[in-house]
C-alpha cells in the first residue's frame, strides 16, 4: 500500500483534530484556499472556521496568538506557508514558546506545533530556499522534527500534536508529492513515532551516512550506487534534530568506523557539525577516517538552474564523500575564485 | 462600611469611536479602604525592592511600578481571576494584584527556590496561572499577541471571560501590536489592550517615539478610551466598561495616563530625560495613593491616624516578607536541568563541560 507525504500529513491532522477538540489549525490560506500546498485540504469543511483559522499575512502576530492560546491549554498547529517566513515570528518561537516552561518552573507549558515546508525548494532564489534545522535545533526547550517518508510524516506529526512542548515540524515541499509504502500499523489512528529516535533506513557495515528529510532519499540512492562498488553503507534517518539521537549515531559509527553527514543547510554551525562533534567526543577511537560533511554550499541560494544544482547536495557528492571516508580513489578537488 | 458611595472621576474619559462611560463610579467604603491598603502595599514593596537591589540582593534587570499602582488595583476591582492578565517586565505589582504573595515575590527577586518561579524567572518573569496571570514577559510588545492568544482560547472555549494585555507607551509602536489587534478585531476576540502610558519608553519621551501619542486612538477601527490612570476608580470604571464591550464586540484599547516615579529600571536614575520638578509635580498633584487618602478623609471612612496605622502595619509586613524570603534556600544545582521540557523523554542535556556535568531530562 502506498501513500504520499501530503496525504500522510493531512490524515494525521485530521485524526488529531477529530480526537482532541483543543487542537486547531491556523495560518495563511489554511482554510478556504485549502492550504498553499494543500496539506489542510478538506479540514475547513469538516471542522469549521473556528478550528481552521485563516490568518492575515502577519507571522509575528499569529505566531504570538498561537503561543498565547497554548499557554491557556489549547493545542494550536500553526502553519508557516514556508519556514522562510517563520523568521518574522522567531521571537515568539524562541522567547515566548521555548523558554516559557523553564522560566515559569513548569507552571506554564506550551503545547504548540509550528509546521510547514523547510529547506531547499526549486527555482525560488535566496529568500525562499533555506534549511532552518540548525537554527531551531540549537534551542533548548524546542523539539525539532524532520520527517522523510509518509510513515515519518504521520507518526511524527501525531506525536508532535500530542506532545506537551513546543515542536518545530520541518517538512519538505519537494517530498509532498512523493509516495512511500505504508504499513497497516502506520495507518492506524493510534500510530505515533517516539520523539528523539533515529531510524536506520538501510543497514550497512562500511560507512555510516546520517541524513534527514529529503537528504535521506539522496543518501539511500547513494548507498545503492556504493553497494555496486562493494561499499556497504548504513543510512540513518534522524527524524528528530532535537532531541538528537546521539546513541544511534555513535552505535553505528562504532560499527562502521566511518561517518558522512548530509544536510541541505549551510555548513557553518550546522547539524553535521554537531553530529561530528558528538562522534569525536564519544567515539573518537573508533574512527578510521576523518568525518565527512556534505552540506548546502556556503552561499545564499542562487536562481539559475545550474548554479542552484551546485548549491544543493547531490547524490554524487554523497557517493564521493563516502568513498573518501573509505579511502577509495576519488577525483581531485576543484577550487574556483569568487 | 457597606453603604454604597458614588464618586466622580478626576477628569472625564476621552473616547475614540465610542461613547464614554459615566464619570460617576459606584463604590463602597470597604473597596476604597482596600484600594488604599493594596496600593500602599505595592508602593512599599517596590521601595523595598529598590533597597534590596542597591544592597545587591536582587540581580539583573528590575523595573519598579511605584506611581502606577492605581492601574493594577482599579483593574482588579473590575474583573475576576477567571479573566486573564498578561504584561511586560514591570510585573511585581500586577502579580500582587492577582493574589500573589509578597513573600513569593521577594523570594523570586532574590533568586531563591521558594520564589513564584522557583528562582528561575527573576523580576521580569512572575506568573500565577491559577488566578489568570500569564506573566511577566521580557521582550517589549510580545505580550500583546500572546494576550490576544489567551483571548482566542477564552472565546474558543466559550467562556465569558476576557484578557487584559498590558503594554507601555514604548511598546505601543511595535508592529506586532497592530498585527494582533487586527486579528483580534477580525475575530472579535475578548481582548482589552491596556496601554500604560507613563510617558517615557526608557528615556524616550512619547512624542519623540510616536507620531501620534494619542494611544487610545491608535487602533483606527478599534474603539479606545483615555483614562486617568492615577485614579483607581476611573480605572475600575473603564475596565468594567471595557470588559462588557469586549465580550460583545471584540477588542478595545484603554490608554491609562499614568507615571512612574522610578527610572525605567534600576540602572536609570530617571533624571536625565525629565526634570525633578516634573516628577515632584506629579507626586503632589496626581499621586494615586494620596488621591484615595484624601477621599477616605473627606468621606470620614477612616482617620489620618488610622491610615498611618495601616501604613505602619504594611511596613512590618514587608519587612517580615523580606526576612522570610531571605531564609529560602538557593535552588538546588540539579534545578539547572528541570523544566527545560514538560516531557523530556530522558534525553541527555549538558552543562558547560559536558564530560563533567550532564543530566537526563525528565
Amino acid at each position: 500500500k502506498q501513500m504520499n507525504v501530503r496525504d500522510a500529513l493531512n490524515s494525521a491532522l485530521d485524526e488529531e483534530m477529530s480526537a482532541d477538540s483543543r487542537v486547531f489549525m491556523m495560518g495563511e490560506e489554511v482554510g478556504e484556499y485549502q492550504g498553499a500546498y494543500k496539506i489542510t485540504k478538506g479540514l475547513l469543511d469538516k471542522y469549521g472556521p473556528d478550528r481552521v483559522v485563516d490568518t492575515p499575512i502577519t507571522e509575528a502576530g499569529f505566531a504570538g496568538i498561537g503561543v498565547g492560546a497554548a499557554y491557556y491549554g489549547l493545542r494550536p498547529v500553526v502553519e508557516f506557508m514556508t519556514f522562510n517566513f517563520s523568521m518574522q515570528a522567531i521571537d515568539h518561537i524562541i522567547n515566548s514558546a521555548a523558554k516559557m516552561n523553564y522560566m515559569s518552573s513548569g507552571e506554564i507549558s506550551v503545547p504548540i506545533v509550528f509546521r510547514g515546508p523547510n529547506g531547499a525548494a526549486a527555482g525560488v532564489s535566496s529568500q525562499h530556499s533555506q534549511c532552518y534545522a540548525a537554527w531551531f535545533g540549537s534551542i533548548p526547550g524546542l523539539k525539532v522534527l524532520t520527517p522523510y517518508s509518509s510513515e515519518d510524516a504521520r507518526g511524527l506529526l501525531k506525536s508532535a500534536i500530542r506532545d506537551p512542548d513546543p515542536v518545530v515540524f520541518l517538512e519538505n515541499e519537494l517530498l509532498y508529492g512523493e509516495s512511500f509504502p505504508i504499513t497497516e500499523e502506520a495507518l492506524d489512528s493510534s500510530f505515533c513515532i517516539p520523539l528523539g529516535r533515529a531510524k536506520i533506513e538501510r543497514e550497512g557495515k562500511d560507512v555510516t551516512i546520517v541524513a534527514y528529510s529529503k537528504m535521506v532519499s539522496y543518501s539511500l540512492m547513494a548507498a545503492e550506487i556504493l553497494s555496486k562498488e562493494g561499499i556497504s553503507a548504513e543510512v540513518i534517518n534522524l527524524r528528530s534534530i532535537r532531541p538528537l539521537d546521539r546513541d544511534a549515531i555513535n552505535v553505528s559509527v562504532r560499527k562502521t568506523n566511518r561517518l558522512v553527514t548530509v544536510e541541505e543547510g549551510f555548513p557553518q554551525h550546522g547539524v553535521g557539525a554537531e553530529i561530528c562533534a558528538s562522534v569525536v567526543e564519544e567515539s573518537f577511537e573508533y574512527l578510521d577516517a576523518p568525518v565527512e560533511r556534505i552540506c548546502g554550499a556556503d552561499v545564499p541560494m542562487p536562481y539559475a538552474a545550474n548554479l542552484e544544482r551546485l548549491a544543493v547536495p547531490q547524490i554524487d557528492d554523497i557517493v564521493r564523500a563516502s568513498k573518501r571516508a573509505c579511502y577509495r580513489s576519488t577525483s581531485g578537488s576543484m577550487t574556483v575564485s569568487g | 462600611t457597606s453603604t454604597a458611595l458614588t464618586i466622580e472621576t478626576s477628569i472625564p474619559f476621552a473616547g475614540h469611536m465610542i461613547d464614554t462611560p459615566s464619570r460617576s463610579v459606584s463604590t463602597t467604603p470597604s473597596e476604597i479602604l482596600t484600594f488604599f491598603r493594596d496600593m500602599a502595599t505595592m508602593r512599599r514593596m517596590e521601595l523595598a525592592a529598590d533597597s534590596l537591589y542597591k544592597a545587591k540582593l536582587i540581580r539583573g534587570f528590575c523595573h519598579l511600578y511605584d506611581g502606577q499602582e492605581a492601574v493594577s488595583v482599579g483593574m482588579e476591582a473590575a474583573i475576576t481571576k477567571k479573566d486573564c492578565i498578561i504584561t511586560a517586565y514591570r510585573d511585581h505589582c500586577i502579580y500582587l494584584g492577582r493574589g500573589g504573595t509578597m513573600i513569593k515575590a521577594f523570594t523570586e527577586l532574590m533568586g531563591r527556590s521558594g520564589g513564584c518561579s522557583k528562582g528561575k524567572g527573576g523580576s521580569m518573569h512572575f506568573y500565577k496561572k491559577d488566578s489568570g496571570f500569564y506573566g511577566g514577559h521580557g521582550i517589549v510588545g510580545a505580550q500583546v499577541p500572546l494576550g490576544c492568544g489567551l483571548a482566542f482560547a477564552q472565546k474558543y472555549n466559550k467562556e465569558d471571560t476576557v484578557t487584559f494585555a498590558m503594554y507601555g507607551d514604548g511598546a505601543a509602536n511595535q508592529g506586532q501590536l497592530f498585527e494582533a489587534l487586527n486579528m483580534a478585531a477580525l475575530w472579535e476576540l475578548p481582548a482589552i489592550l491596556v496601554c500604560e502610558n507613563n510617558h517615557y519608553g526608557m528615556g524616550t519621551a512619547e512624542w519623540r517615539a510616536a507620531k501620534s501619542p494619542a494611544y487610545y486612538k491608535r487602533g483606527d477601527y478599534a474603539p479606545g478610551l483615555k483614562v486617568d490612570g492615577m485614579d483607581a476608580l476611573a480605572v475600575k470604571q473603564a475596565c468594567m466598561f471595557a470588559k462588557e464591550y469586549a465580550l460583545k464586540n471584540g477588542p478595545i484599547i484603554l490608554e491609562m495616563d499614568t507615571y512612574r516615579y522610578h527610572g525605567h529600571s534600576m540602572s536609570d536614575p530617571g533624571s536625565t530625560y525629565r526634570t525633578r520638578d516634573e516628577v515632584s509635580g506629579v507626586r503632589q498633584e496626581r499621586d494615586p495613593i494620596e488621591r484615595i487618602r484624601k477621599l477616605i478623609l473627606t468621606h470620614d471612612l477612616a482617620t489620618t491616624a488610622e491610615l498611618k496605622e495601616v501604613e505602619k502595619g504594611i511596613r512590618k509586613e514587608v519587612d517580615e516578607a523580606i526576612a522570610t524570603a531571605k531564609e529560602s534556600p538557593m535552588p538546588e544545582p540539579s534545578e539547572l536541568f528541570s523544566h527545560v521540557y514538560s516531557k523530556g523523554y530522558g534525553v541527555e542535556s549538558f552543562g558547560a563541560d559536558r564530560k563533567e556535568l550532564k543530566a537526563s531530562l525528565l
